[in-house]
């Protein structure tokens, strides 16, 4: 086994790099991404090694990027595109829920368009409006799209590569605040399933689902209610449509409490859709009622109140109070 | 200003054959036509009639109530087969939903693309089999697409000497109308072409109409002048001559190919019907502006070029009109004969890899629907 220490950010620099080594078709594009190796770095020297028609540096235009990736798509190329910020995905999200995620059906199965469109998403950097929002939800509403978020540098640098090698499109949430984890990186043994869920933490009284920022303090979670005697089992979703049901219901089937938390806001997020799913297929294990932890119903709010709106630790515990006390 | 005539302008307008149907000299021009002898004239005007028949017969297939919806061409002939017969087989098409003329230069098959507006399919045919994309319905998004495509035959090509590029090179064409023309991703697309030199020939039918809206709504100036803002050539052509749409589109698809970037062309013709059959033009256009175009029709110019040259005699007009019935007559048969979806096949269409939730719904739709099996025997009505 030959393990490397790397962010989470280097992990899919390493991920990108092996895609572009192994697949010709494969291309990156985006704006500042090839010079400047994008605003976090991630696509940093690339261009050294593929070059420019391979690493593009392209115009200032969301929907540019994914037209031209549909574009390159149906040519035969496999771009993975990078949005600079979740909250600058809008200019492309008519080519993303029309175009890309529909090729496939209208041409009714003759081709697709297997773009990956990496996303840097979420809160807790202290940002400006528009650079911290989690708004994955909108996309997983949509038929014919495919959805990643992974949480630790093994996951990522795998899950980028299953992602280019799916023949659908993949949007790949990146998850910012967690940039710079540390994490093992097996290059050589990959990943589970992108699409399945992990337990992370195994446990008997109550189950927590997350995904990429979130994972982390779910875990603090968890090890704080260890301290109350509560044995709390994490999934970490890791593929947020499709979502990997089976896995939830067999861990609530177990535990009979859940807690379902992002970034994202609670109202028609993903937690309710899991809420929902437990209920169908969990009724009668259920405790108690899922609870979800996630943002309020408004726009990302300032970076001096962030830290209120974002779930934490405290939310996710009093959660599974009230889980634990219903 | 829903009263305005729009007068058809003939300034600046790239024109070969008059109205009158008299051929017209051209310095620049005319050497893009050279090998047009009386036989491939007879083409163009076969291949205009039979797409006027076509879409005669569509919008009849439509009032009968065997179409949803259809979307006429008339007027628009000369624009689409002389821009769709520039093309060589290996370049690739984007559409939108009008360009049946083009269509039938790609040889798609007339009765496949009743498909999409007899509620079958979204896509109709199979695009890669003719280089003819399918067509896009959400205004312009195939803009940036052709752009796309034409970066990826960039790299295709890359390493290609001058000979090999004119022989065997790729261009794309992007066609959109006047209305589409504010959509941002135009404006996209055509930055990302001239960034990148992409081959691609932006070809506007300027129709003079976006539903009821008129053109100068959506801009000030004539569109091919937009071209300069992007640092690109742009020309305006008379789209209802055939000749001209010819020789203008062939000049720029050959310097597409050769790798001296992007076009843009407008083509100022006039949508002689309605929008759509589910459109009322008396509700927003004069008949008066309607008239004005019609001694501007297409097919009429080059019919009147054809016989006052004595190029064509009154058996070779009558032999279309006999092949348009034919065709339409198989065009209705082979419509009515489609075999009706089921939405089974549309669940396994949404990907292209297993998926859990598909897979579940899918489950539970066919046993739901079985369940019916037995009432329907008994005759019992759902
Ligand atoms: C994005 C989008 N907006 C609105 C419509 C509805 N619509 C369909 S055709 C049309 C007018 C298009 O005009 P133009 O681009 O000039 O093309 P033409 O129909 O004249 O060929 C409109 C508004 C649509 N299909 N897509
Ligand atoms: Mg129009």
């Amino acid at each position: 086994m030959s393990t490397t220490t790397m962010t989470l950010a280097k992990a899919i620099t390493a991920g990108l790099d092996a895609v572009l080594a192994n697949d010709p078709k494969s291309l990156l594009i985006g704006e500042d991404i090839g010079r400047l190796g994008g605003v976090y770095r991630v696509t940093d020297g690339l261009i050294d090694t593929y070059g420019a028609d391979r690493v593009i540096d392209s115009p200032l235009g969301e929907a540019g990027i994914i037209g031209t990736s549909i574009g390159m798509a149906i040519r035969g190329y496999s771009p993975i595109a990078e949005i600079q910020f979740d909250g600058f995905v809008f200019p492309a999200f008519n080519q993303i829920t029309t175009q890309l995620a529909k090729m496939r059906a209208r041409s009714e199965g003759r081709f697709g368009a297997p773009v990956v469109i990496r996303i840097p998403y979420g809160g807790g950097i202290g940002s400006i409006e528009h650079h911290s929002e989690s708004p994955e939800a909108l996309f997983a509403h949509t038929a014919g799209l495919r959805i990643m978020a992974p949480s630790n540098a093994h996951d990522a640098y795998w899950m980028i590569q299953q992602a280019a090698a799916c023949q659908d499109p993949v949007i790949f949430f990146e998850p910012k605040r967690r940039y710079w984890l540390k994490g093992e990186v097996d290059t050589e043994n990959p990943a589970a399933d992108a699409f399945k869920a992990q337990v992370i933490r195994p446990g008997e009284d109550a189950t927590i689902v997350t995904y990429g920022p979130l994972v982390p303090v779910a875990l603090a979670a968890a090890e704080a209610a260890r301290e109350d005697g509560r044995s709390v089992e994490v999934i970490d979703l890791r593929s947020v449509s499709p979502i990997d049901f089976d896995t939830i219901t067999e861990s609530v089937e177990k535990t009979g409490r859940l807690i379902v938390t992002h970034e994202a806001p609670t109202f028609g997020g993903i937690g309710g859709e899991i809420a929902a799913r437990v209920a169908e297929r969990a009724f009668l294990s259920l405790e108690a009622p899922v609870i979800r932890v996630g943002g309020f119903h408004m726009p990302y709010p300032v970076a001096k109140v962030e830290e209120q709106y974002l779930p934490d630790i405290d939310k996710v515990l009093e959660a599974l109070d009230r889980s634990f006390a219903y | 200003m829903t009263n305005t005539v729009h007068e058809p302008s003939e300034q600046a307008l790239i024109q070969l054959l008059t109205p009158e149907g008299e051929r017209r000299s051209h310095a620049e021009y005319d050497s893009y036509i050279q090998d047009i002898d009386a036989e491939m004239l007879r083409g163009f005007y076969r291949d205009m009639a039979l797409t006027r028949r076509f879409d005669q017969e569509a919008t009849a297939l439509q009032r009968q109530g065997q179409l949803a919806l259809w979307v006429p061409l008339r007027g628009q002939e000369a624009a689409q087969i002389g821009s769709g017969r520039a093309t060589r087989p290996n370049d690739y098409i984007f559409p939108t939903y009008r360009e049946h003329g083009v269509a039938l230069t790609r040889n798609v098959d007339f009765p496949q693309m009743l498909r999409i507006f007899r509620g079958i399919s979204n896509g109709g045919w199979d695009p890669r089999e003719n280089n003819f994309h399918m067509y896009t319905m959400v205004l312009a998004a195939q803009m940036p697409h052709a752009t796309g495509y034409a970066m990826g035959v960039q790299r295709d090509q890359a390493g290609w000497d001058a000979e090999r590029l004119e022989k065997d090179g790729t261009a794309v064409v992007a066609y959109f109308g006047d209305g589409s023309s504010t959509e941002g991703e135009v404006h996209e697309s055509m930055v990302f072409a001239a960034s990148f030199n992409s081959p691609v020939v932006f070809f506007c039918q300027n129709n003079q109409w976006a539903i009821s809206v008129p053109f100068h709504v959506q801009s000030k100036v004539p569109l091919a002048e937009r071209a300069a803002g992007y640092g690109f050539p742009g020309i305006r052509v008379d789209g209802n001559d055939v000749l001209a749409v010819l020789a203008v589109t062939r000049w720029a698809l050959e310097r597409a190919r050769r790798g001296e970037g992007p076009v843009l062309i407008e083509a100022v013709t006039y949508r002689m019907s309605a929008h759509t059959t589910a459109d009322d033009p008396t509700k927003y256009r004069m008949s008066a502006d309607e008239e004005a175009w019609l001694e501007r029709d297409p097919l009429l110019r080059l019919e009147k070029h054809l016989k006052d040259n004595q190029l064509a005699d009154e058996v070779f007009f009558k032999q279309v009109a006999v092949d348009g019935d034919e065709m339409a007559t198989r065009v209705r048969e082979e419509a009515l004969a489609f075999p009706d979806p089921s939405l089974a096949q549309s669940f396994a269409n949404v990907y292209a890899e297993a998926h859990p939730l598909i897979q579940e719904e899918l489950k539970w739709h066919l046993e739901y629907e079985a369940g019916f099996a037995d009432t329907t025997e008994e005759g019992a009505t759902r």
